[in-house]
Formats: structure tokens, sequence, C-alpha cells
């Protein structure tokens, strides 16, 4: 898990209906290459989608014909899996852990991350190219290169197996990530209302807080989305920081599932399904702003 | 005015510092520590022997580990294939996006949602194609007729290196194929227009136009991708484990063992070290390789 996001002001995704004005002269071209375009999209779309498709299927399948005749369309829908899911294995209890660790992480670093990320976006001091510059590469460091001194740092604090015990790692990433996007949202926003407020006599912290932030609600929100889909997804950490099932966030309970004979397949699978909802759900809701975050920037003409 | 700058200064100091207080402390000061911990000898198992200071010995020991050695390649093996697949697909079809008008919110979720699933996830999902027993894989190659009886693919290391590289191309092509959209977006169809009167073909543009204008996105693609793939760990660890034996295991993974399963934390702290310093210079190599252009993308 890395990230991957250098924001800057140029926002391709923002200029895609320029974009699409300007292949006019597909029009005027045999249409050939329009339609390999969507003969390409098509298969792209089935390739993504069917190991996904499958495991749904598959979640809803009784095992025994799961192995003995492992059909496309479900032929008998079935909620065991599910259902077996909550009781005997108790996944509330990693979904629960999951959303206190992904969300306290997000908050933590949306209202620290703003003030900084204002600083270096609006104000002149000097050390800023250095900063910027060391965050980023903070957010390049191999979480492997950090795991075992964070250990005895948690271990020595009494912080195995508890949240706070997660939420201080999970900062090395997300706290270079919010700061990095948000520095890139702020300088999207046009100074001239601040420097209005300020002309006002307005102090630069109200002009920050009752103009710029009211104005990048949706830049803070992205970047919440993307902080809380990195700490959701993380493993390393949550596996080498958490005992037991107690404090286990979900990738972590996923990959440790064993059953007593075989791999319990359907159960697995049901719990991937359940891990996927709420990013496959944010995905849906957010999809232009979220492309919007992960690209903005990072290809600059 | 000065005085505005000076207090703007004092502003942005403590604007700033809470959040390089938080990352000194969580990221920081555990490397160094890291640093430190490579050179002693320090093994959880046996805490009598104290932390006697060893020099470079970890390194030295580290030269001679075949183990490390293995890692390390198929760590290589792993990055220069599935970075290569990825891009050679994520330009594929960033072409096709570029194409197709409608559709584009339905490829744009499409395309989202296995960058946006846990990985520990989507290696799940590849384990279960591949499953000796209730894989479609092994059905889907049965009744075409290319094999005869079903593969067991996570016995053999050549077999159990399928389904890691088909898991991450899954998982992160569409994420280069976006960020290859982007930068396609960002050139001028007047360019195509010119080759296309003066009688350039559709490779001849591709070859002339668009690759080389599309060199600063590919760069980028290829800094996210290659020191993402160099670290990779969740992916192997719950698609194969590292094995059979250690014949799928990567760096990152090697040094989780020797810190987290051996509790060896001086030798394991000396691996993490390498890991570091290889991405480093990985990183370093590439921004140097964009030139100018990488001063947009290191600066915001």
């Amino acid at each position: 898990m890395s990230v991957d996001i250098r924001p800057t002001e140029t926002t391709a995704v923002d200029r895609a209906p320029e974009g699409r004005d300007a292949k006019a002269p597909a029009k005027s071209r045999p249409s050939t290459s329009s339609v390999l375009g969507w003969i390409g999209l098509a298969i792209l779309v089935l390739l993504i989608a069917f190991p996904l498709y499958w495991a749904i299927v598959a979640s809803f399948t009784p095992e025994a014909t799961l192995f003995r005749e492992p059909s496309l369309w479900p032929r008998t829908i079935i909620l065991d899996h599910y259902r077996a899911l909550f009781t005997t294995r108790h996944f509330w209890v990693p979904i629960r852990n999951s959303i206190v660790v992904a969300g306290c992480t997000t908050i933590f670093c949306v209202v620290v991350g703003s003030l900084a990320a204002y600083a270096l976006a609006r104000l002149r001091f000097r050390g800023k190219a250095f900063i910027l510059g060391f965050i980023l590469a903070v957010s390049m460091f191999p979480q492997i290169s950090i795991v075992s001194p964070l250990y005895l740092m948690l271990r020595a604090l009494g912080l195995i197996n508890t949240y706070p015990g997660l939420i201080l790692p999970y900062l090395t990433f997300a706290m270079p990530l919010t700061v990095w996007l948000l520095v890139g949202y702020f300088r999207q926003l046009p100074p001239d209302l601040e420097e209005a407020a300020l002309v006002d006599g307005a102090s630069r912290w109200q002009s920050f807080v009752r103009v710029l932030l009211p104005l990048s609600v949706p830049g803070v929100a992205t970047t919440a989305i993307l902080t809380f889909i990195y700490s959701w997804n993380e493993f390393l950490f949550a596996l080498s920081f958490t005992v037991g099932p107690d404090r286990q966030t979900v990738p972590v309970a996923i990959a440790l599932f064993r059953g007593q004979y075989q791999v319990p397949w359907g159960e697995i699978l049901a719990a991937a399904v359940v891990a996927t909802v709420p990013v496959a759900a944010m995905v849906l809701i957010f999809q232009r702003r979220i492309v919007q975050g992960l690209t903005a920037g990072a290809v600059k003409g | 005015m000065i005085a505005r700058s000076n207090s703007d200064a004092r502003l942005a100091r403590w604007l700033v510092s809470p959040a390089l207080v938080v990352i000194a402390l969580v990221a920081i000061f555990p490397l160094g520590w890291t640093l430190w911990e490579s050179l002693h000898r320090h093994d959880l198992r046996l805490p009598w022997i104290g932390q006697p200071f060893v020099g470079l010995g970890n390194y030295v020991r580290i030269i001679h580990d075949p183990r490390f050695w293995g890692a390390l390649g198929h760590t290589a093996l792993f990055t220069v294939v599935s970075v290569a697949l990825e891009l050679v697909l994520g330009l594929i079809f960033a072409l096709a996006m570029n194409r197709a008008f409608r559709g584009r919110g339905l490829v744009r979720v499409a395309v989202l949602v296995p960058w946006a699933i846990p990985t520990v996830v989507a290696a799940l999902l590849w384990r279960f194609l591949f499953d000796s027993q209730a894989g479609i894989a092994n059905a889907l190659l049965m009744q075409t007729g290319v094999i005869d009886k079903p593969i067991v693919w996570f016995v053999h290391a050549a077999t159990a290196w399928v389904p890691v590289i088909l898991a991450d191309v899954w998982k992160t092509t569409p994420f280069v194929a976006l960020l290859l959209l982007a930068g396609l977006q960002n050139i001028d169809s007047a360019l195509y227009e010119a080759a296309a009167v003066d009688g350039a073909g559709a490779w001849r543009q591709l070859t002339r136009i668009t690759i080389p204008l599309l060199k600063p996105a590919i760069l980028l693609v290829l800094i996210f991708r290659t020191l993402d793939a160099f670290r990779v760990f969740d992916l192997i660890y719950v698609l194969t484990g590292g094995g059979p034996g250690t014949s799928t295991e990567p760096i990152a993974l090697y040094a989780f063992n020797a810190l987290l399963q051996n509790l060896q934390f001086g030798y394991g702290a000396a691996i993490s070290v390498v890991i570091f310093l290889i991405t480093f210079g990985l990183a370093l190599i590439y921004i140097k390789g964009l030139g100018a252009g990488g001063a947009a993308g290191v600066e915001p």
C-alpha cells in the first residue's frame, strides 16, 4: 500500500469535456477507431468485473456445488456463508475495528493536515520547498523499514493490540497523503477572495477559516475519502501490531481466516464481498472526485 | 508589507509544526531507530545476550545470505514483469477510453473498484480463481483442452507466479490507465490533425506523437508502480505466503519474517535498511530521468 498521489493545480480530468470537443475529427474519420475503442472498453470492463462477479456468485453458492461443478450462473442461492460470517466468525468485530481506526486516522489527518496545507499553499515562509520535498520523501518510505521500531515503541508504550497502536502508525502514510492532496486543492482555488478579506481587515486565520475552508469542502471531502480508503485497506501494520481477533482490522481478519479441515472459501468470499462493499460504494458515489484526486497533476503537460 | 510577511511566517510555523512533529515522531524517528538496530545484534528470543554492537556485521551477513539474494531476485522479477504488463495494457486501455465518448462513467467505476478494494481481498479473489479444486482457471483450461488434468498452481514456483502477477496486473492496470488517460487528454488534438493531413497513419501517430508527448505521464507511472511493486507484501503474503518454500518470497516479506516471525530485530532491520536504500535509489534515478518534467511532479 503506498501513497501515490501528487496533486498540483492542473486537473486533467476537469478538461474532459474540452477533450471531447477536441475529438471532432473523429466524426469525419471512419468510425472504425471508435468501434475499436468500444470493443477495447467492453473487454476491459469484462476482465475487471469477472473476478468480482465470480466471488459474489460463489459467496452465495453452497460449498459442495462450488467444488463439484462450478457454474457461471448461480443455481442455488444460499445465505449460509454470510450468516456464519456474522455469527460464528463475529465479523462485525473487525468491521468495527476498521471503522474506528480508519475513521480516527482520517479525522486527525484532515484536521492537522489542512492547517499545514494552508500554510504551504498560501503563506510565504522560508523552507517551504524543503518541507514539501520532505513530505513527498516520507510518502515514499517503504512501510517495512519502520515496522520494527514502531513495534518496539508501541510495546514500550503498552499500545500493542489497541486502537491508538494502529492509528499512530497509520499517520506515517496518511499524514503525507492528506497534506499533499490538500496543498493541491488549496492551490487550485483563486486567492482573490482571501485577499479581498485581508484587505477588509480580516486576519490570515480568519481568511483561512471563513473563506478558504468553506470553498474547499469538496477537496477536503475527497481527501478524507482517499485517506479513509488507504487506511481501510492497510495490512502490514495491522498484521504486525495486533494480536488475536479483538483488534484485528478487516484485511487482517480475512487474510487469517482458517477452516478446520479445508479452506472455508464460502465464508472467505462472503467476507471479501463485505469488505469491498464500503469502498465500492464510495467509488460509486464519488467516482468523479476520486479520479480527479488520483490523477490531478500527476500528469502535467 | 514586511510586517505582514513576518506575521505570515510566524503563523506558518504554527500551522506546519503539528504535521511535521507527527511525521517526525512516527516516521523519521523510527527510521533512525531501524538504522541503529541494524548495527546491533538484537534477538528478541535471546534477551540475555543484550544488544551488542556489531558494526556492519548484519550487512556482511546479508551479502552471504542466499535467501536474501533469492528474495531480491523474486522482487526484481515481479517488479519488471508486472510493471511492464501494466504499462502496455494500461496504455491500450487509456487509448480505448480516450476514443469512446459514451460509457465513460461505467468504465470509470469499473476501473476504480479494483484500485479501491483491499489488496488482501484482491489476492484472495485470485487465490480462489486459481484454487486447485474450486478454481475456475483450471475448469476453463480443461474445457478449452489446454490441459487435461488440473494444475496445482501453488505447489510449483513457476506456476505460483502466474496468479501473483495476474492479480497485480488486475488490481493496478486500471490505475495506470487512468493516469495515462489524463496525460492523453492533455495532448493537443491539432497535432493529430496536422499529422493526418501529412498522411501519417495511426501507428506513426502513436509512435511519433502520442508516446513522446506521453513521456512524462509514462515516467510518473513507472515511478509509482516500480516503487510500489518493489515493496510488494500484502499480495504475496496472502496468495502464496512466499511459497512453495521461499520460491516466491519478496524482499519485504523476508524482512517481515526475519523481524516478526524469527524476532531477529537486528538482522531484519539491516534488510529493511537495504530495502529503504534501494527504494530511494530508484526514486532518485527516476526523478533524474524525468528531468525538468520531474520538477513539476515534485513541486506542486
